[in-house]
């Protein structure tokens, strides 16, 4: 009966392994180096959070490295048998001392899962419900496949506004984010600020948003809906109350109408565009896509498909299909001429 | 043979696989020759091994979808797949695995293996057994023809509405998945009921509940759970056929309840997840121990955990809900039964390694198998802990942290069990033993490559990396890990061909192995290898969960009765007992092969291609064909004693 | 000193012979999941009358003048259906026969009843939410009728057949325990659809 060598230093070349693989998790949360990394937050929802997270991480480490080790240690104790020829007699024995460890794992285990499940519905209380304050910001968010319309509500009708994919909201403050479908199931989730919320079509979810150092947040829809789930992205920026006032106020601006000299552009957008686009202000009144009135305000184009340059805009119009194929903006086989007036005209959309 | 006896006192014979007695058993039970013996076939050792190779045949087909679509992950932005095409790659990947391999590789060695085990001669009813076989290979052929047309299903395996209604996927493709999907529920529901009768009213005399061995507490659980589960999905299918097909407003708004699928098919879907493991756990509880050389420590206390975590099951499913905007109440309850179901896994998680340390372990691959096992399964284990509580859920939730949790519980707490179980039950199919050297490179190129192509999904789901995308930009931090993660899932396929390998290898030039290779303790070990198709050519009397390990245990003054016992050869007989203490209170009749499990599954499967494609007198004619096939099948015989002789 | 258990010598009986009958223990098991389908069926209708977005009932409840004396119906015939068997376990040809066989027709005109019924409805399958539960739940409720009276047609033809005496009478007991669930499971999805609504479900939550 021969032993089987599992090597003197074969635990420690494991916890090494083990430790090596879970010390890589820290290395990757930085916020900068991974948009979408949830294990540090940057408002009290996420921060919350994250430190369960963290918490439940260190637990389930310590958890596989104490049971892994156990079982190596079990494996390297005592007599034990290679392989051997079928049909071999080996010898039987039933030692006393098993239950213990079932008492002792269980017990350990009911302890550990008892204070978490504390720390949980601690947590759940915590986070669920906005802090009440009597200036809320509201916001409406209508999920569509595979594009977010935002718009602003105020006390103030005229004040009110829409615009897509990219979300601007002041410090500090709670915003409350009511969510809308119109066709399939989707999840607004923004990692470094909250977790997932479903959009889900005949019902209202309600959810908040909070951040607390300036930045610009990615979010990410969370649940499958499609061809172009992977490309339903937005940007969430969070900026001073004041700059936030500024932007509201931006936003509120109509696109006065063109100069007659770029008024052929502006009537071949309308005229290509408008039956999806709106652009306050035009003739551009549709609602099939995402509003474009400040276009050039946003720091991406095709929810957070691409950065919001000349070059981009143009090749999404040339061929919307290529880049994010299945979506609904067909190509509209424009002439070159055509493609360059558009392009023009969007280049004015402050 | 009497042709009119009510009853009789049985005879009792001696044990000799050699004498007349023998050849009669054999003569009455061994499978017809030629074609109608091979479709007709009621031998469940026959079934067991078509399911097993049937859902080996699934898990190399599902296995290559994601090698497929792995190549298209391994760096951001690729375009080899186009989305509809990864979509339905990674639809069918999962259904695939979930459905039509976890579940009736599971089923495969349960048929095979329950009736040894239990010390009798068949399951309770044969031919249902063959049913249910068929009906699970008709609807893996049904689902795959979908795909075959390039219609198949695309929603993912989980299929929510309104992406999988008529309004987006117009086309057959959620079709094919519904109804491949009520056809392959049939196959599971029925053949759930036949454990629950055989293990119930077919253990051998003395066999009492807490006797039996855990291998059966897994599968009796499951299929106990089964009865009450399957109904819901077939409901949530059915629903969306209905709203698919004629408009009817179970899931469309604003009449409809989108939310009514998830909790369908999620009040299904979590005890399904208990469904595919918990057999493959009391595997490891059965094997485990002789290869450590000790009865499994706290058999009572994983037999009652096995039932806790399945009863446990069914209060869970709200997890997989946690994000759609229910009430903090019920998020706070559902979590707060997630974490406390860690308790039973814990249980036998510790048996385990009690067994091991207090046991003196032989190191073969099936050993090595089951250690892996426990490892993979405690970092399973884990990661579901952590999915458990909701407002972690809500971060984890849809990332590829979830595909992790997933893999590390499919692969290692179903796919390495089932590796160990091969390992260690091969033998007794075929008499052969597998190749250990071969053995050895499988699980070491499996257990690395499954343990670096998964490990790094936890890490890229923590960094925010969503599921179901068919591609991903690049700066994300993701890119490397994703890089590896193809590199370990190619790895572990190539440990899988080994496998595959070795068995072809074993087959012809592997060590003979008697009836008990292992010196192992139970029923199934004291019959030849293979067993004939009798498998106990006289019915052995229990007085220990152990039995060919008494004289050694020394633990008590009774000893089973393993030398004669009732021959039971005036037909093809078996042995029935009362369920809890395993008295012999009936003698049953088997029925002969019958070619009409084979058409009434053909039936069936034509009945639903004519759904499928609405051929309504296709369906009505098949309707009628089964109705008469059934009158056959049931007819009250004689020879069965159904009726007055 | 170590003693070997002994072999039963008991007298047993042979084949499928009262609840010993694997068809017997078939037939509960098949009744508990069939059970478990109607409670997620009618889970499903509750669901619907809790939502915040109420489900909309019809102006015209369900007619109980019709259901009613058609459950006093269903109920008829799972008594007959009781002496049936009955029947079997007294060795009377005809007790079976006409148990079994009254079972049967009163099945029948409860279906018949039923279909007017449906027929009469304002409303239909694809209407909306309600109109869609109410015809698949009774069509459930139905087709498992339907499938009831194929079975006792069958115990009605075999006993007439003198196949089954007070020993071998299996296939009767096992038909009845489906009777007499398809009569319970309409108890239910009576009380559901009938009668909920005047306790109060259609104006929700």
């Amino acid at each position: 009966m021969t032993r089987f060598h599992l090597g003197k230093g074969m635990p420690t070349r494991v916890v090494a392994c083990l430790a090596l693989l879970f010390s890589i998790i820290p290395a990757g949360a930085l916020h900068a180096e991974a948009p979408l990394s949830y294990l540090v937050g940057y408002g009290m929802r996420a921060r919350s959070i994250a430190t369960l997270t963290w918490a439940l991480m260190l637990i389930s480490a310590v958890v596989v490295i104490v049971v892994v080790g156990l079982l190596l240690a079990a494996l390297r104790r005592g007599d034990s048998f290679a392989a051997f020829a079928p049909g071999t007699q080996l010898p039987v024995a039933r030692p006393a001392g098993g239950a213990s460890w079932i008492y002792v794992g269980v017990g350990i285990s009911t302890l550990v899962l008892f204070v978490m499940a504390i720390w949980t519905v601690v947590t759940l209380a915590h986070v669920a419900n906005p802090p009440r304050t009597d200036s809320a910001l509201k916001i409406e968010i209508t999920g569509h496949q595979w594009w977010w319309e935002v718009r602003y509500l105020s006390p103030d009708v005229s004040r009110e506004f829409t615009t897509s994919n990219e979300i601007h909201i002041p410090l500090k403050q709670a915003v409350e984010v009511e969510l809308r479908g119109v066709d399939v199931i989707h999840s607004f989730w923004v990692p470094a600020l909250i977790g997932k919320t479903d959009v889900i079509p005949g019902q209202a979810n309600r959810t908040w948003i909070e951040a607390d150092k300036p930045g610009v947040y990615r979010g990410q829809c969370g649940e499958y809906c499609g061809e172009q789930h992977a490309h339903m992205g937005f940007e969430v920026i969070a900026s001073s109350p004041e700059d936030f006032q500024k932007w509201w106020d931006s936003q509120l601006n109509t696109q006065p109408g063109a100069a007659p000299e770029a008024a052929q552009a502006q009537n071949t957008f309308i005229a290509k565009c408008g039956i999806c686009h709106t652009v306050r202000g035009t003739g551009a009144g549709g609602h099939l896509g995402p509003d474009l009135t400040h276009l050039l305000g946003r720091r991406t184009i095709g929810a957070a498909l691409l950065p919001n340059t000349r070059g981009h805009r143009s090749a999404w119009i040339a061929d919307p299909q290529h880049l994010k194929p299945g979506n609904y903006m067909p190509r509209l086989e424009l002439s070159g001429p055509e493609l360059t007036a558009v392009s023009n005209y969007l280049d004015t959309l402050n | 043979m009497t042709t009119t006896e009510l009853d009789r006192v049985p005879e009792v014979a001696p044990r000799d696989y050699g004498s007349p007695l023998a050849s009669k058993l054999e003569h009455l039970w061994a499978t017809k020759p030629g074609i109608v013996g091979w479709l007709g076939s009621v031998d469940h050792k026959e079934i067991g091994l078509r399911y097993i190779v049937t859902a080996f045949v699934f898990l190399l087909v599902g296995g290559l979808e994601a090698l497929v679509f792995r190549i298209q992950l391994a760096w951001p932005n690729q375009h080899l797949l186009s989305p509809a095409q990864y979509d339905q790659l990674f639809s069918m990947h999962g259904a695939t695995m979930i459905l039509w391999y976890a579940f009736p590789v599971l089923t495969g060695f349960s048929v095979y293996l329950q009736p040894l085990v239990l010390g009798t001669r068949d399951m309770a009813m044969p031919r249902l057994n063959a049913f249910t076989y068929w009906v699970y290979l008709f609807s893996g052929l049904y689902l795959y023809v979908g795909l075959a047309l390039g219609s198949a299903p695309n929603a993912g395996w989980f299929n929510y509405v309104p992406y999988a209604s008529r309004p987006y996927n117009p086309g057959l493709n959620i079709d094919f998945y519904a109804l491949a999907n009520i056809l392959l529920g049939i196959s599971t529901t029925l053949g759930s009921l036949n454990f629950v009768v055989t293990i119930l009213h077919q253990r051998a005399p003395g066999m009492s509940i807490n006797r039996m061995p855990i291998l059966s507490w897994g599968t009796l659980t499951i299929s106990v759970g089964n009865l009450f589960a399957m109904p819901s999905v077939t409901l949530a299918f059915f629903f969306l056929w209905l709203d698919r097909q004629f408009g009817t407003h179970f899931y469309d708004p604003p009449s409809g309840q989108p939310l009514l699928w998830q909790h369908l098919f999620w009040m299904w879907g979590h005890p399904w997840v208990y469904v595919i493991v918990l057999p493959a756990l009391s595997m490891v509880s059965e094997a485990l121990p002789v290869l450590c050389r000790r009865p499994l420590v706290g058999y009572t206390a994983v037999a009652l955990a096995t039932v806790l975590t399945m009863v446990l099951g069914f209060g869970v499913w709200l997890h997989h809900m946690f994000a759609t905007g229910l009430p903090n109440i019920a998020l706070a309850f559902f979590s707060a039964v997630s974490l406390f179901i860690v308790i039973p896994s814990a249980v036998s998680n510790f048996a385990w390694l009690a067994t091991i340390w207090t046991g003196r372990p032989v190191f073969n691959t099936a050993f090595l198998f089951f250690v892996g096992f426990i490892v993979v399964f405690v970092i399973g284990g884990v990661s579901g802990f952590m999915t458990g509580s909701v407002p972690a859920d809500w971060q984890l939730t849809d990332t590829y942290f979830v595909v992790a949790h997933i893999h590390y519980v499919l692969i290692g707490w179903n796919l390495f069990a089932v590796m160990g179980a091969s390992y260690f039950w091969f033998p007794k199919m075929f008499g052969r033993m597998l190749d250990e050297h071969l053995g050895r490179w499988n699980f070491w190129l499996m257990f690395i490559g499954f343990n670096v192509g998964f490990f790094p999904m936890h890490i890229t789901g923590l960094l925010g990396m969503p599921r179901r995308v068919y591609t991903y930009p690049d700066g994300m931090g993701w890119d490397t890990l994703n890089l590896i993660i193809t590199i370990g899932s190619y790895v572990m396929a190539a440990g899988m061909l080994l496998f595959i390998v070795n068995v072809f290898y074993s087959l012809r030039r592997g060590v003979v192995a008697g009836p008990n290779p292992w010196d192992a303790a139970t029923l199934e070990w004291s019959t030849p290898s293979p067993p004939p198709p009798y498998n106990f050519v006289v019915i052995p009397t229990l007085a220990s969960r152990t039995p060919l390990w008494e004289d050694r245990l020394d633990e008590g003054p009774y000893r089973s009765e393993l030398n004669e016992g009732m021959p039971l050869d005036h037909g093809k007989e078996v042995l029935g007992t009362s369920s809890l203490d395993a008295q012999p209170n009936v003698i049953l009749r088997m029925p002969e092969d019958s070619l009409v499990p084979l058409f009434f599954a053909l039936v069936l499967t034509l009945l639903f291609a004519g759904l499928i494609v609405k051929f309504w007198w296709l369906v009505v004619t098949c309707i009628g064909a089964g109705l008469l096939l059934q009158l056959i099948w049931l007819w009250p015989r004689s020879e069965l004693r159904e009726r007055r002789p | 000193m170590s003693t070997v258990v002994a072999v039963s010598r008991r007298s047993l009986p042979v084949g499928s012979v009262g609840a010993h009958a694997i068809g017997w223990w078939g037939m509960v098991c098949a009744v508990l999941t069939e059970a478990a389908l109607f409670g997620y069926l009618l889970f499903s209708y509750f669901y619907f009358a809790i939502q915040p977005r109420q489900m909309a009932f019809p102006p015209q409840l369900p007619p109980l003048w019709l259901a009613a004396p058609n459950t006093v119906i269903l109920l008829a015939s799972s008594v007959a259906v009781w002496q049936g068997e009955r029947g079997a376990r007294r060795d009377s040809r005809a007790r079976q026969v006409i148990g079994l066989g009254v079972g049967f027709a009163l099945g029948v005109v409860f279906v018949g009843i039923q279909l007017l019924e449906w027929h009469s409805q304002p409303f239909g399958l694809s209407s909306n939410a309600y109109g869609s539960l109410f015809f698949t739940v009774t069509g459930f409720h139905m087709a498992h009728v339907i499938l009831g009276l194929l079975i006792l047609l069958s115990l009605t033809i075999w006993s007439a057949l003198g196949y089954f005496d007070r020993y071998y009478s299996a296939p009767i007991s096992i038909g009845v325990i489906y009777w007499h669930f398809v009569d319970a499971v309409w108890l239910a999805v009576f009380f559901s659809f009938y009668i909920t609504p005047y306790l109060g479900l259609r104006h929700g939550p």
